[in-house]
């Protein structure tokens, strides 16, 4: 980061500071606030009349809410991967893309608690958790490690937000009155001195050791209430480590894409370097090779012995009707993304833009398929059903409400964008003081 | 006129309503509590006392029965004590009527479309012989669905019954997903209940009325068991392939014949369905041997 060395702190202050959306960002966020009014719409009709507006039914019971609520709950693991673990380890170069990962994690963890929701048969009765509630049921798990995982989440986004509130709350720009007395509102008590300086660091460095066995802890558990039932295709030991792999690389795509865009938009070539997408290129290959690995631990094992329950699941994913999805899944998700990032030119931006995008578009269906085909492949033979009990296609209203949260996630992050510094301005600063002064 | 109110109303609560008073039921729509101050209107009738007095009541006094429920939610999780009870199927004898499946269908209006006994088609292995076999949930002694419903919401009891409160399902599908037999159905949307039905109190026991967005599934008919009659889908059979009874008193009936369950396992080597997950089924299957219907007739 040679030539961050040569900004001052003014330079890169106003270069961080949030900016007013072009034509490009408005048109951007109406995009996204349409699909969620679609969304909306399609979920008060599930309301209305239940969840018979979708086409899951007695044999698939799950379908792309579940598999959607997997894919939010694996992409927000890498707030804790690129924050904690990064500067748990003191890996400088990860300054500019904490507050990138943090914020993805957040609106991530935050969708997955809604669209569990909306997978409820009957959301009014979601206290009886509370009343009722039994520890011994994954589903308990899960509750309490989400909700420790979203509060931790938090706290690790506002607390390094700090400084820079108080700096953007001392700016003169042209900004609207209500932004600054929002900034003032949630940073008012920091001054910045260095007792106060102290605390921040030490409860940063606490929680980030806390949030690495929490977010092991959601994804595993995420992994159990499939890996608790009998199914094939699920009954399986490998399946913590597996969804924690795949989460991780999911994760590091969101926040390579991310990286890409933001840096367009704000111009910010200066903090988001070549070097910092050489570097997250290197950690994508890696992330995805040990999830290639669990995928063949995954499905290699059970193939080579072909025990009956496993058969017609495993037939279908590999050379039947989820085939192509199968493949695409593991190709585009996967392969092609390790042997583009090997390469040295494949990991300037606008490639692992695409890789990036490939990574979390593949992970997506991934789940999918984790979740539907088995459900279609139970022990006792289905026979006597309706014929629509032997497919699954989701139905219009289950695509709008799942885009729309995928809208919904986006959304929240765009406007954390617009308003708050992405890239954590103090932060910059003593770091390029310290390279300066060494 | 207020005393007098309440006082005529307590003589009446006596008379009318002694027998459902002493159900005592938790419910906080307490059918007595005076929704409103009613006017004599000097007309009486006479009622039966408890004590077996003749007395006189005020006809304005007069409320149709609420629908109080027979049994407390509490009572209906714990089971009938002393009990354990056990199904034996005898496939030797199924042709596929499914009379089972239309009884039970009927008998606890189950949506149209879905059935909580099903008939299936089996073979198990590429030459091995085709037959019927009627699936119904096993009320596991290991009950996977009860390991993972968040709510206490399905729940095992005593006497060995698997049961479904549907005041209390959040409609996660958990259960479903962990069931390995497939057993359980989900009301997607509206159950279709009569307007009759759809108005009673949900009971545990009869599993009726179906509401939307919980499960449902197979529940042994306890509430039969209590009048100590058998299961609808026992006596619906029409070939005895249905066995009904008690593990501790070791016995069971299709109604026509009764059989020690001990010996009618060990005579006809019965077996429970996926032994091996150790779910621990309550239900025993008698092997397709010496059948008395090839199993064509069933096709
Ligand atoms: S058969 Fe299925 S629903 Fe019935 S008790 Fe066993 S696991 Fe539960
Ligand atoms: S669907 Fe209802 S009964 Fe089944 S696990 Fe969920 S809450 Fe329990």
């Amino acid at each position: 980061m040679e030539n961050i060395t040569t900004l001052t702190s003014e330079q890169i202050t106003k270069d961080l500071m949030p900016q007013q959306f072009g034509r490009n960002g408005k048109i951007w966020v109406a995009i996204l606030v349409l699909i969620c009014l679609i969304g909306a719409y399609a979920y008060y009709l599930q309301l209305k009349d239940g969840l018979i507006v979708t086409n899951m039914r007695d044999y698939v019971s799950w379908g792309i809410y579940i598999s959607n609520f997997v894919f939010f709950v694996a992409i927000s693991l890498v707030g804790s991967l690129i924050t904690a673990v990064f500067r748990l380890a003191n890996v400088e170069w990860s300054t500019p893309l904490t507050r990138i990962a943090e914020i993805i994690a957040v609106s991530a963890i935050t969708f997955a608690s809604l669209i569990i929701i909306v997978d409820m048969g009957r959301p009014e009765r979601l206290l009886n958790l509370f009343a009722y509630g039994r520890i011994q049921s994954p589903i308990m798990w899960d509750v309490i490690v989400i909700t420790t995982y979203l509060f931790i989440s938090i706290l690790l986004l506002y607390i390094p937000l700090l400084p820079d509130l108080k700096i953007m709350g001392e700016q003169d720009t042209k900004g609207p009155k209500w932004l600054k007395k929002f900034y003032r509102f949630l940073g008012s008590f920091w001054k910045g001195n260095p007792a106060q300086e102290k605390i921040s660091n030490k409860s940063i460095t606490i929680l980030c050791i806390l949030i690495i066995p929490v977010a092991f802890c959601i994804h595993t558990v995420t992994s159990w209430l499939f890996a608790t039932t009998y199914r094939p295709g699920w009954d399986s030991t490998n399946f913590g480590a597996y969804f924690i792999s795949g989460a991780f690389l999911v994760g590091a795509g969101a926040v390579v894409t991310a990286m890409f865009v933001v840096r367009k938009m704000y111009s910010l070539e200066k903090y988001i370097t070549e070097e910092h997408f050489d570097k997250m290129g290197k950690i994508v290959v890696l992330l995805a090779l040990l999830y290639l690995y669990f995928n063949v631990n995954e499905y290699l094992v059970p193939a080579f012995k072909m025990k009956k329950a496993e058969e017609g699941h495993l037939d279908e994913l590999f050379t039947g009707q989820f085939a192509p999805l199968f493949w695409f899944a593991i190709l585009v998700g996967m392969v092609i993304p390790i042997l583009v990032l090997v390469t040295k030119k494949g990991r300037k931006p606008l490639p692992m833009f695409i890789t990036g995008i490939m990574v979390v578009v593949g992970a997506w269906f991934k789940r999918y398929l984790i979740v539907t085909p088995t459900l279609l492949h139970p022990f006792l033979p289905m026979t006597n059903v309706p014929e629509n009990f032997k497919h699954y296609f989701p139905s219009w209203e289950e695509w709008a409400i799942a885009l729309g949260s995928l809208s919904g996630a986006l959304l929240i992050i765009t406007f954390f964008v617009r308003i708050f510094p992405i890239i954590p301005i103090q932060e910059t600063i003593t770091q390029q003081n310290e390279k300066a002064t060494s | 006129m207020n005393e007098h109110t309440s006082t005529s109303r307590r003589d009446f609560l006596l008379a009318g309503f002694a027998t459902a008073a002493a159900v005592g039921c938790s419910d906080s729509t307490n059918p007595f509590t005076p929704e409103m101050a009613v006017a004599p209107s000097g007309e009486k009738v006479k009622l039966l006392s408890v004590t077996g007095e003749i007395i006189e009541v005020d006809k304005a006094f007069l409320k149709p029965v609420p629908d109080v429920p027979q049994l407390s939610n509490a009572e209906e999780r714990k089971g009938i004590p002393g009990k354990k009870f056990v199904m034996v199927i005898d496939l030797a004898r199924c042709k596929n009527l499914r009379k089972c499946q239309s009884a039970c269908n009927h008998m606890h209006r189950v949506h149209s479309g879905q059935n909580w006994i099903k008939v299936l088609s089996m073979q198990d292995g590429e030459h091995t012989a085709p037959y019927w076999q009627p699936t119904t949930c096993m009320h596991c002694d290991e009950p996977p669905c009860v390991k993972v419903c968040p709510v206490d919401a399905t729940f095992k009891r005593q006497d060995g019954l698997v049961l479904i409160d549907s005041d209390r399902c959040i409609g996660c599908r958990f259960c479903m997903a962990a069931c390995p037999y497939s057993t359980r159905v989900f009301n997607w949307g509206d159950p279709g209940v009569t307007a009759d039905v759809a108005d009673q109190h949900y009971s545990c026991e009869t599993s009726m009325p179906q509401k939307k967005g919980t499960v449902g599934k197979c529940d042994f008919c306890p509430d039969m068991t209590r009048r100590n009659e058998l299961p609808h889908c026992v006596s619906a059979c029409p070939n005895g392939v249905f066995f009904f009874g008690d593990m501790n008193e070791d016995s069971v009936s299709n109604g026509a014949e009764t059989f020690r369950f001990s010996d009618l396992i060990k005579d006809k080597a019965g077996y429970r369905l996926m032994e091996d997950l150790g779910t621990k089924p309550s239900v025993y299957y008698l092997p397709p041997v010496n059948r008395n219907f090839p199993y064509e007739s069933g096709l």
